[in-house]
């Protein structure tokens, strides 16, 4: 960890620059508004419990479905070079799934959840599996490919639950999408974080990271070094299937119903978005996880940040319009380029030992 | 060493995946008509799919330009919205129906040439600045009016009205009366649009730098072409489409809603795939784009006509199609790259 | 040879991020002369052109053409003033036509007319000889085709310049003569070319002078006659003349059979007829023949890189199913591909990931590689190969051509196989770094490796292997051990002396 701790200051902080600049410029903004907007309270709420709130605590709870995605999109964006765009519509579909076995007994019980959960989960796993296929075996680009579902899939999701707009009422579920009696930090964040625990486990444990990079950057190489191209992207579609998973099922759990049409509604341009402010190349190749992560963190804090400044909910899209160009306009190669030869010309004095030729 | 070449030239990718389209659309409306008969009969029926569909063909080319190019823009859609409440606007405020045209290519235009700038020019992803311009059309769509407008300007409902009659390709009603195939003027305009398009794209050098930047853009570098004039060029075309697009949506709805055009974006992709574009680059062509938006119609019509009644096989049906047609496209192709391939 | 200075680059500067690429390096071009540039990876031959195309543009220094000053911004000024450029990369539109490709990009109107472009250009080429037709899409025409085309509108262009950036890779014979007494043409007419390539033979042969550069600085400007072959190359590289003889010296001598270390019978892929093979242990062979031959598909076939339809493999005497790469990595294969760039190394990872990958695969899924590890091997390879780069996490895309198919070498080395495939490991590369990959060759063969070596450059293998394998029309048509292996009987099998 120092090693790494070492790298980041000698080579600047290299892909997380963006991101990381985002979230100090939109948390300064913020603090230079209303110096409260951060400020943490301990409230009770409806079930009597102490839980944290604040517009921080907001900001956190409400991007942990964006978070979660942006993780797996991340995968699928570096290994197969584009994007899923069908991810909100898969989830209302592992909602669906969700929300059907819940009922179909008299009472929820946890097991009955569990089930539930791990049900929608293999729908999703499923359907993750046929974009993968798609992409994998038929080589059909990642955006054409989710095409489909992104079509039909709120529909499937209606047909699931025949039509209906079922809800339901558990204090189980409740807890998942809101707080668990006694721990006052809001239920989807622990979410977020045994994720992206579960994330960096896997990238220990295995050599995914390597593959995917490989596959990512150059399929025709990683081939002819044994790896199973066709694998990796597979697996990718399917991890970003249990995200899906997860997912909606939080979003089920924080409203008690399920609405095909409303949930996650326009997530996957929001998760796309998330991966690619994380520094992410939409491209494929090299990724930082964590990158995204913040991501999703900064496209939410911009959403709160609106709503705290009183702009509508339908005029929301433009403002982000706005920041998203700016952002994405300051981390364009041609500026980056101009900035590093302002840079340079600066630190002309000092005179740096070059080496003698190169290509 | 002269090879032996056969005669005829073998089909390019983007004609065989064109004759492919053309012909499963021909197939798929004829066993309409032999299944379901009735309404599929009529001419009018074409008609309404034209008018219905006039917007979306429009953006839909200039989609199949700047995917031929190699990029993306999701913003069509929006963009298309914003034109129409603006313009409504304008009009309820005693305006003019020549500016109102004037305001509508502005808008597109003004959106095309953002778009080109930061994705040519800065280099920064397409997806990323048409999303960006999508959000932000959207937006403006609801800052200018939540709620919907509907265009009292009487001249405009003049135009709305007009339409085109052409009584030989009419049907005999019930009551003996000779009802003509009524065909709005944004028809019209969607036909023009796709023939200059088409013209732009095989004859216009212009439009083979679309083909050569989607191709392979380095060569397109190295052979002298500007590479960034072109794809600038692309997203300025797709945003006067757009524009364009949003005046005849108008036409066709007479009122300005924020929710119109909603997953037009989606639609026009739909619709270049099916007609053989390929977003890689460097393939395809309008005519495929033509016959996909009315192979996307036709298909919710039949499901419709067929008494699917629940509100989810339309959006099912379109998908399997889609499906389908992706599927083939891709088998289709590598079959043809694996063929030359096992020459040398 | 008109001697009228054509083409100046003087006092040329060119810095990247910490390299100093060129430094006040001339150039000149003589009107109806063609010029060999010469240097080995790092001397600056690729940066100097990349300037005069207008891809780079220099820091300092000043270029003229026709005794008029030219700044030269991009690809389309360079074209302007009359430089035209065939790459070693086919830098034309696969999805294009050919009458298209030849014309793009120079249309004299904003109308396309077709039928004039494609009349134009059947013209060209079969005034050229070059068996295609203008209708074809250039993507189903073969390499060699399409490397033709582009000479082709380099031709029509009527450049007063024209740079020929290693334009004989992918031909044959017969091809480069062509293209040779096509340059002759154009010296005749009064064009200028420069000649950049790596086979000194076809230097020799074409060209009226050579300049040779060294580490980003220009070494001299001299004329054809005045340069012995070997005198060049120790300008360019500044070694040791003995070291070039002492290598010969050592493939002569005689070895000991070792045990079959690899045979298959009636082997065949989807790129290939069934064949025959078998190498032991410590042996050097070599697949030589025409291009389009058969070598690199038949060595494919071997590593499972290809869809292998049939054939019984044994390797140690065991039999095994290879049917895709991780198979025969398995089995102790390593495979160095022909087109490193595309099939070798993954140009954003680092060096240090690059050299671990193969290793990585075969270790399996579960089992990654540790930090520590995995920069140990790396700094043990940087060593023992002398790859020369920043640091062992520089991206690989950024190293020379040289450099980049060390690492890949040592990527397979790190494997330990049994048995090495090489396939052209020294195209595209210096003198001093081919000498020191044939020197490794030979060594690992007396460890006990089996190697089979690919190249063109016919020399290169008599010099490394102990057995030739020749190949035509997809056949192996000879074997040629011991006293056969002479440029003569070679070329006589490969030509067809035996049925």
């Amino acid at each position: 960890m120092k090693k790494s701790f070492k790298n980041i200051f000698s080579n600047g902080l290299g892909q997380l620059t963006i991101p990381i600049i985002a979230i100090i410029i939109l948390v300064g903004f913020n603090l230079f508004r209303d110096p409260s907007f951060f400020s943490i309270e301990i409230t009770q709420n409806n079930e009597g419990n102490n839980v944290l709130s604040g517009n921080l605590i907001s900001i956190i709870n409400g991007a942990s479905e964006l978070a979660i995605l942006a993780m797996g999109m991340t995968l699928v964006t570096a290994a197969c070079g584009g994007q899923d765009i069908s991810v909100g519509a898969a989830a209302a579909i592992a909602g669906s799934a969700f929300v059907k076995i819940l009922k179909a007994g008299e009472t929820i019980s946890g097991g009955r959840v569990i089930f539930a959960f791990l049900f929608a989960c293999i729908v999703a796993m499923c359907f993750g599996a046929f974009n993968g296929t798609l992409v994998a075996v038929f080589k059909i680009q990642p955006m054409i490919a989710t095409l489909i579902l992104y079509t039909c899939g709120r529909s499937i999701a209606y047909w699931i639950n025949g039509g209906a707009t079922p809800t339901f009422s558990s204090s189980i579920v409740n807890s998942i999408g809101g707080f668990i009696p006694g721990i006052p930090i809001p239920t989807p964040v622990l979410i977020v974080v045994a994720v992206g625990v579960i994330f960096k486990l896997v990238f220990h444990f295995t050599s995914l990271e390597l593959m995917t990079q490989s596959v990512g950057i150059n399929g025709s190489a990683a081939r002819l070094n044994g790896i199973n191209s066709t694998f990796i992207k597979l697996l990718s579609f399917i991890i970003l299937g249990l995200c899906v998973a997860v997912s909606g099922c939080i979003g089920v759990s924080r409203l008690g119903l399920i609405n095909h049409e409303t949930l996650l509604l326009d997530i996957e341009m929001d998760t796309i978005l998330a991966v690619a402010i994380g520094g992410n190349n939409l491209g494929g190749g090299k990724f930082k996880v964590g990158g995204s992560i913040i991501g999703a963190y900064v496209i939410q804090t911009l959403t709160i940040t609106l709503y705290a400044m009183k702009v509508s909910s339908t005029d929301v899209k433009a403002y982000k319009a706005i920041v998203i160009i700016l952002l994405v306009v300051i981390g364009s190669p041609v500026v980056k380029a101009k900035f590093g030869k302002f840079m340079s010309k600066l630190r002309a004095g000092k005179g740096t030992a070059l080496v003698k030729g190169a290509e | 060493m002269k090879k032996n070449l056969t005669k005829r030239e073998p089909f390019s990718d983007t004609q065989l995946l064109m004759t492919i389209t053309i012909s499963i659309f021909v197939i798929m409306y004829l066993s309409a008509i032999g299944f379901l008969g009735g309404g599929f009969l009529h001419f009018q029926q074409v008609c309404d799919m034209l008018n219905d569909n006039a917007s979306l063909i429009i953006v839909s080319c200039g989609l199949t330009i700047v995917m031929i190019g190699g990029g993306i823009d999701i913003s069509v859609g929006a963009v298309t919205s914003l034109v129409v409440m603006s313009c409504v606007l304008y009009l309820n405020n005693e305006g003019n129906i020549f500016v109102a045209i004037l305001l509508a290519l502005g808008i597109g235009l003004a959106f095309g040439l953002v778009h080109g700038f930061l994705i040519s020019y800065l280099e920064i992803q397409p997806f990323i600045v048409t999303l960006a311009g999508m959000f932000f059309a959207r937006g403006m769509t609801t800052i200018l009016s939540v709620n919907p407008q509907k265009v009292s300007h009487e001249g405009f409902a003049a135009l709305r009205d007009t339409k085109i009659e052409i009584s030989w390709l009419g049907y005999t009603a019930n009551n003996g009366n000779l009802i003509p195939a009524r065909m709005e003027l944004g028809v019209v305009v969607a036909f023009i649009c796709l023939i200059v398009v088409f013209i732009v794209l095989k004859y216009v050098r212009l439009g083979r730098c679309f083909y050569a930047m989607g191709g392979n853009q380095q060569s397109a570098l190295m052979l002298g072409i500007n590479v960034k004039k072109t794809r600038f060029l692309s997203y300025v075309i797709s945003g006067l489409l757009s524009g364009i697009s949003g005046f005849v949506f108008m036409m066709h709805t007479g009122a300005g809603n924020s929710t119109n055009a909603a997953g037009m974006e989606m639609n026009a992709i739909a619709a270049s795939i099916i007609g053989g574009t390929l977003l890689t680059g460097g393939v395809g062509n309008v005519a495929g784009t033509f016959f996909g938006v009315m192979t996307l119609t036709t298909i919710k019509k039949i499901v419709v006509s067929s008494g699917l009644n629940d509100p989810w096989w339309q959006s099912i049906t379109t998908g399997g199609m889609l499906c389908f047609f992706i599927l083939l496209q891709s088998i289709v192709l590598s079959r043809r790259n694996a063929k030359k391939k096992a020459k040398i | 040879m008109d001697g009228k200075e054509l083409l100046t680059m003087r006092h040329i500067k060119k810095v990247f991020p910490g390299v100093l690429a060129l430094n006040d390096v001339d150039f000149t071009l003589r009107k109806g002369e063609i010029h060999a540039l010469m240097g080995e990876n790092g001397a600056g031959k690729s940066t100097l052109i990349k300037i005069l195309t207008g891809v780079y543009q220099m820091d300092d220094g000043e270029v003229t053409i026709e005794g008029r000053k030219v700044s030269i911004h991009s690809p389309q000024d360079a074209q302007n003033s009359g430089i035209s450029t065939v790459y070693q990369e086919i830098t034309l539109c696969p999805n294009l036509t050919v009458a298209e490709n030849m014309f793009i990009g120079r249309e004299d109107s904003a109308w396309i007319r077709r039928k004039e472009y494609e009349q134009r250009a059947d013209a060209i080429l079969s005034r050229l000889e070059i068996p295609a037709r203008s209708t074809q899409q250039l993507g189903r025409c073969s390499l060699a085709i399409q490397q033709m085309v582009a000479i082709a509108r380099a031709v029509d262009m009527e450049c007063k310049v024209l740079i020929l950036d290693e334009p004989t890779s992918s031909l044959d014979d017969k091809e480069v003569n062509m293209l040779f007494r096509l340059m002759r043409d154009l010296k005749a007419q009064g064009v200028g070319i420069i000649f950049v390539t790596h086979f000194l033979e076809q230097v020799y042969e074409v060209s009226d002078r050579i300049t040779v550069l060294r580490n980003g600085e220009l070494v001299g400007e001299y004329l054809i006659e005045e340069l012995p072959q070997v005198q060049l190359v120790s300008k360019m590289i500044g070694k040791d003349l003995d070291e070039l003889s002492s290598l010969k010296e050592n493939s002569d001598t005689e070895k000991e059979e070792g045990e079959v270390l690899y045979e298959a019978s009636s082997l065949s892929s989807d790129q290939t007829l069934p064949f025959n093979f078998k190498i032991r242990k410590g042996e050097v062979n070599g697949f030589t023949g025409l291009l389009g031959s058969g070598r690199s598909e038949s060595v494919r076939a071997i590593f499972g890189a290809d869809k292998v339809t049939g054939g019984i493999v044994h390797i140690k005497g065991q039999p095994v199913k290879i049917t895709k790469p991780v198979d025969a990595m398995r089995n102790g294969i390593g495979y160095l591909a022909e087109d490193r760039k595309r099939d070798g190394i993954i140009a954003e990872l680092s060096v240090r990931e690059n050299i671990i990958l193969a290793l990585q695969v075969m270790n399996g899924f579960f089992k990654p590689i540790s930090r520590s590890e995995s920069e140990a091997f790396a700094d043990e390879y940087i060593k023992v190969l002398q790859i020369k780069t920043a640091s062992r996490e520089t991206p690989v895309g950024s190293l020379s051509g040289g450099n980049q198919q060390k690492v890949i070498l040592a990527r397979w080395l790190l494997t330990h196989p049994d048995y090495l495939i090489l396939d052209e490991p020294t195209r595209g590369i210096d003198v001093g770094t081919k000498l020191e990959i044939q020197k490794l060759v030979l060594k690992l063969a007396e460890e006990g490796v089996a190697i089979t070596f690919i190249s063109s450059e016919v020399e290169e293998m008599l010099r490394t292997c102990s057995r030739l394998i020749v190949m035509r029309d997809r056949h192996i048509v000879g074997e040629l051990k011991g006293s056969d292996l002479n440029q003569s009987q070679v070329m006589k099998t490969i030509a067809g002396g035996k049925a």
